[in-house]
């Protein structure tokens, strides 16, 4: 391995496949952007039928952010274990990371059901339409963010834990993690707040 | 004689694949020269098939009122053609050029991400299988009592809402069968190759520079593939979210592009071109990059103005953004956005100028050898020239709103795309053949295909412009024969079979050259960037030894130096250089680990045409593989390292595993 690492790279000074991850959140920007122009651009349009201010339940979804945003906390704790080569504590927080992760798609699910048992579903108009892809496209990223949190987790379970420099890293995965909470904050803000 | 290490032992589920040579050698590889190769055989079969698709659309126009497509035919034809020479053939080609010769020009040994960059390769293959199996599997119905209704053959049954897919037309009820669902999702698996690919080439050209090679010494060829990225990596995901619409319409009863419903057909237009738009500097600056290389070797000179044809790539490539309206200058924008989006047409127009410029300073005056990558650099100047002057007129909007739709267009983009983008391409192809193959292809038969090809070229696309501007539409499958539109009609026709011929000769060429063209050396171009320091063909390793660069067009400088008035003298000593360069590139000093063949971007990216069928037909248990594939791919290639651990080299020679080359 360490012979690959003579050839000269990395005269940006930062890991490559830390860049090329930062240039794949680049994209992610653009792929929210999108969805979130569209969002605002028929939230001001008249359109028949239910509204999702007649069905939501703010506590509810707020309680929930702060289950999502708590999780961003237990990553860096995961992070910081890390660091610090404590294996046992490592597991732990990740664990606590993809169980938050967890509860908050249970949340979005039980929302999901709640809204359509009350009449507003997925093609009742155009609002339901995007709010229903909009809010999936960000639970599929925080359930791929879980599924690699336990994968991450699954790792750490071997003889020699996990490494911050080896294999599928965890700072990747909690650069990931963190970026997927701050799109819902905004989510959370344009859809619900404003 | 080199030794390359065998794997000592295999520690996955799967052994890890090992062939060096056949099939399985091919498909395994994270080589970036062979995925190279593999990108532009693949990309000129679609481009072969693209070509048929423009013959029957040339066959069907020959003559006025024809019959030999159907109209249904017909909107099938033109949309494949669009979709393939854009997607599969140009996007593709270029990615050839990127794979091969990104490292090479930057003295790297690959790739930031091997393994992912035979992903792109793979998602690629997969995407485009996709897409052409609407011909095998897809069904395009007729609206009802639609004046299509009458027939629907297996040629027709194919997406048929253009390569646009305009709303509300490419909706579920104007447009009814899965062949739009194979467009939309064929486009979204393509997308994915590319943003993968984007990823992958940003990180290396930031990341994988030798010694020396700031980004200002970088070859112009790198500089427009580092603009083509960030244009693939920002423009991709608004098409995709764009394209999830158009699914859940079909699929799913929203209705996001659909007025009954309450959405809007226009934002479609507005996220197609958003992406649309840079999509055409995707296409045309890679060949900027390729003529920028192939002028200053073949007139003996210094690029002109390397700083400003850097920051006009970089100008375009920004600017392109915010030109997306001008193509909907016939849809519902208000005044004020017509004329803010004729402007930034005009102004994209003036980096485009200064590249023009810059390239005729760098031939004049040079001593300028007329072979067929010159000729077709040359070519493309005078075309793209046609081209870029046709497309500043759509800039003025009256004028714009009669040209929508007609010949006019056809004709413009055609020189832009065609005797832009392709000319560069062919250019390209001629000029690294003796890199890519260690021989020459044969220059009679090259300069045959160039002649052919311009004059085919100009017969076919030049009558388009006054037959658009007499008013012949496009995407109409007959004209009527008191339109007096025949005549030209059928000479488009001919070019289009010239430029047939002229492809055939472009094969004959290639087949006959890679056998029995003469033995190349390795500079047979006396050429300027560091490519050409190291063997023809290249070897696996690339570099024996990491280069360090001091200059731009540092090979150059190596060979020549100036006199008192400027003139580049050959130095003392240089063909002992170029002795001692090859000896070198041949004959490695260490022992070189490379990275090692791996199955599951193969997996991976065949797991996504399942899912892709799974949406169509609401599939559990088609869902069910793409997934599996995906996750057995992901899981794979998590747990698999870059490279197989190595036996250490000091029992290696008596071994007897290494493997020797030449």
């Amino acid at each position: 391995m360490s012979d690959a690492h003579a050839y000269p790279h990395e005269p940006t000074g930062v890991e490559t496949r830390k860049l090329g991850f930062w240039v794949f959140l680049s994209t992610e920007i653009l792929f929210f952007g999108t969805l979130i122009t569209t969002f605002l651009i028929f939230k001001g349009r008249d359109f028949p039928g239910i509204k999702l201010t007649d069905v939501y339940d703010i506590p509810f979804t707020s309680v929930s952010s702060f289950v999502l945003l708590m999780s961003s906390l237990t990553m860096v704790l995961a992070h910081n274990a890390l660091e610090t080569n404590d294996q046992e504590k490592t597991r732990v927080w990740l664990l606590a990371t993809a169980m938050l992760g967890a509860v908050f798609l249970a949340g979005q699910i039980y929302e999901f059901t709640e809204f359509y048992h009350k009449g507003f579903e997925l093609s009742t108009n155009i609002f339901s339409s995007t709010f229903y892809v909009l809010t999936g496209f960000h639970g599929l990223h925080v359930f791929i963010g879980v599924v690699l949190l336990l994968a991450l987790w699954g790792i750490g379970q071997r003889q020699k834990g996990l490494s911050l420099n080896e294999g599928m890293n965890l700072e990747f995965i909690a650069l990931y993690w963190h970026f997927v909470d701050i799109v819902w904050i905004v989510l959370f803000t344009v859809v619900y707040l404003i | 004689m080199t030794k390359i290490i065998e794997p000592k032992k295999q520690r996955n589920i799967f052994s890890r694949p090992s062939s060096e040579e056949g099939v399985w050698s091919w498909i395994t590889t994270v080589d970036h020269k062979r995925i190279g190769i593999m990108y532009g055989y693949a990309a000129f079969f679609f481009l072969l098939v693209g070509g048929l698709e423009a013959l029957l659309l040339r066959i069907q126009l020959s003559q006025p009122d024809n019959n030999f497509l159907s109209a249904a035919e017909y909107n099938a034809m033109f949309t494949m053609h669009g979709t393939t020479m854009i997607f599969l053939a140009i996007m593709p080609i270029s990615a050839a050029f990127f794979n091969y010769l990104l490292p090479l020009q930057i003295g790297a040994r690959d790739v930031a991400f091997p393994r992912l960059n035979a992903l792109s390769f793979w998602i690629f293959i997969a995407g485009g299988l996709f897409l052409y199996s609407t011909f095998l599997f897809g069904t395009a119905g007729a609206p009802e009592g639609g004046y299509l209704a009458e027939e629907v053959s297996r040629l027709a049954s194919a997406p048929n809402g253009g390569w646009f897919g305009y709303q509300p037309n490419a909706g579920l009820k104007y447009s009814p069968g899965t062949a739009m669902d194979y467009w939309a999702i064929g486009l979204q698996i393509l997308g994915i190759a590319s943003l993968v690919s984007a990823f992958n080439f940003i990180t290396t050209i930031l990341n994988m520079r030798t010694k020396g090679m700031r980004l200002m010494r970088m070859p112009v060829f790198t500089w427009m593939t580092f603009a083509v990225s960030f244009l693939l990596a920002f423009s991709l995901p608004i098409i995709a979210i764009a394209l999830f619409f158009v699914t859940f319409d079909r699929q799913f009863g929203t209705t996001f592009f659909l007025t009954e419903g309450g959405g809007d057909p226009v934002l479609w237009q507005h996220l197609f071109w958003l992406f649309g738009h840079p999509e055409v500097y995707i296409l045309i600056l890679p060949a900027f990059g390729i003529v920028s290389e192939v002028l200053p070797t073949f007139s003996r000179k210094p690029l002109f103005g390397y700083p400003a044809i850097v920051f006009a790539g970089f100008g375009i490539a920004f600017i392109g953004f915010g030109v997306w309206a001008h193509h909907m200058f016939a849809s519902a924008i208000s005044p004020v956005a017509q004329a803010g989006f004729g402007l930034s047409t005009m102004i994209i127009a003036v980096p485009t100028g200064v590249k023009i410029f810059n390239w005729l300073g760098t031939i004049w005056g040079g001593r300028l050898t007329l072979n067929t990558p010159m000729l077709f650099a040359l070519g493309f100047i005078g075309m793209f020239v046609i081209g870029g002057l046709s497309g500043v007129t759509h800039s003025v909007v009256p004028a714009d709103t009669q040209q929508t739709d007609t010949y006019y267009i056809v004709a413009h983009f055609h020189y832009v795309l065609f005797g832009g983008a392709l000319f560069g391409i062919f250019s390209g192809l001629y000029f690294w053949f003796p890199k890519v193959w260690g021989r020459m292809y044969n220059e009679t038969m090259g300069k045959i295909h160039f002649w052919l090809m311009i004059i085919g070229f100009n017969l076919t696309f030049g009558p388009m412009h006054w037959l658009g501007l007499q008013g012949q539409v496009r995407r109409t499958w007959v004209y009527a024969e008191e339109t007096n539109l025949g005549f030209w009609n059928l000479i488009v026709t001919i070019g289009a079979f010239i430029l047939a011929i002229a492809t055939l000769v472009f094969m004959a060429n290639w087949i006959y050259s890679r056998r029995k063209g003469e033995v190349a050396p390795f500079d047979p171009w006396d050429a300027r960037t560091i490519e050409w320091s190291i063997p023809s063909p290249t070897p696996v390793w690339n570099f024996s030894n990491a280069p360090e660069v001091k200059s731009l067009d540092d090979f150059w400088h190596q060979k020549y130096g100036e006199d008192e008035d400027g003139r580049a003298v050959r130095r003392e000593g240089t063909d002992e250089l170029l002795l001692q360069l090859e000896e070198e590139g041949l004959n490695p000093k260490e022992e070189i680990h490379l990275p090692s063949p791996s199955y599951f971007p193969v997996v991976m990216a065949f797991g996504l045409p399942f899912l892709g069928y799974a949406i169509i037909y609401k599939s559990i248990p088609l869902a069910l593989i793409g997934v599996i594939m995906l996750l057995i791919g992901g899981f794979g290639w998590g747990t698999e390292p870059l490279e197989e651990e190595f036996e250490s080299s000091e029992e290696e020679p008596e071994s007897g595993e290494s493997k020797n080359y030449e």
